[in-house]
């Protein structure tokens, strides 16, 4: 009986502990759909390039560049627009609410890495290092997943070190970056989503 | 035996008190509205138990004004850590004594 309620204690404070430093709606589902809206994206990428018969790693014009662009911008939107959407839903499911201190914490830690990496990719495009940039996308998506990590699922971590690893081994490979990109950000998304997905969504779905 | 019970705290032998002391663990800091929302408690329930832990000088009270609109901060003090930190161990020590007492029965 005694022992009954100190279990319930502990759970208690665990739940307490998670529920007030950690964003715990976050979709894996969301992860599935970026991985896909990634992989499109790729191979969008990939058409333009050998239409004008160019390889990744060649110096590209302005007008590829900003079709590239373009594409890249789009997969970002459709991504990050499924994953608001999706995470607001799981929220309301569990009664939770979207925008609290720990969402707050979460988009702030995530986005500081990642908003200077768009910024050093867009650097690298100035000085037309372009075979540098998909490489440089993973590393600092990965940085971003490791740091937001602390504040929402632990998982995520995983995520962020595999991606960084990929994009330190795709610097060797100049020429190839749009196919670590598309595993980085197509097949690790997928694979992390369908895995987030069973074991934290269904259960409580 | 007798020992790890004198370490299981009063203070901390209730749901909103042990809830406060786990949120002050991992936050800085949380203020009023915060804690009442994750507690899913009234506002009086909040404000004597905060009392009581203050008392106790396990939780600090920190008092400002946010937009013009006054703020209530609550920290864990050292004390409080120590305290709280002291509770979990007993309470995990506790179970685990029973679990393997259980064990040694089957």
């Amino acid at each position: 009986m005694e022992n009954e309620k100190y279990l319930r204690d502990i759970s208690e404070i665990k739940q307490m502990m998670d529920r007030s430093s950690r964003f715990i709606s976050l979709s894996g589902l969301a992860g599935v759909f970026a991985g896909c809206y990634a992989l499109i994206g790729a191979v969008i990428a990939r058409n333009i390039l050998s239409e004008h018969d160019l390889d990744y790693n060649s110096s590209l014009n302005p007008e590829i560049t900003t079709e590239l662009f373009l594409v890249a911008i789009a997969v970002l939107v459709l991504a990050l627009g499924t994953a608001i959407y999706l995470t607001t839903q799981k929220a309301k499911r569990n009664d939770q609410k979207i925008w609290d201190s720990t969402t707050k914490r979460l988009v702030i830690n995530f986005f500081a890495p990642l908003f200077s990496g768009g910024i050093f990719c867009l650097v690298l495009l100035q000085y037309g290092l372009a075979g540098l940039i998909a490489p440089s996308m993973l590393i600092f998506y990965g940085l971003a997943l490791i740091h937001g990590s602390k504040y929402t699922f632990g998982d995520l971590k995983s995520l962020g070190y595999s991606n960084l690893i990929l994009g330190l081994i795709a610097t060797q490979f100049p020429g190839y970056g749009i196919y670590f990109w598309a595993v980085g950000f197509g097949v690790f998304h997928i694979i992390y989503g369908v895995w987030m997905y069973n074991k934290y969504d269904r259960k409580s779905a | 035996m007798k020992n790890i019970i004198s370490n299981i705290n009063k203070a901390f032998d209730h749901r909103v008190r042990l809830g406060i002391m786990s949120v002050l663990m991992v936050n800085e800091f949380a203020d009023f509205k915060t804690l009442k929302e994750l507690l899913g408690a009234t506002d009086g329930n909040i404000a004597s138990h905060t009392k009581a832990l203050e008392k106790k000088k396990y939780i600090k009270v920190e008092k400002s004004f946010i937009d013009r609109k006054p703020n209530t901060r609550y920290l864990a003090t050292e004390t409080g850590r120590k305290a709280f930190q002291a509770h979990l161990d007993a309470l995990e020590k506790l179970l685990s004594t029973d679990v393997n007492i259980n064990k040694k029965e089957t």
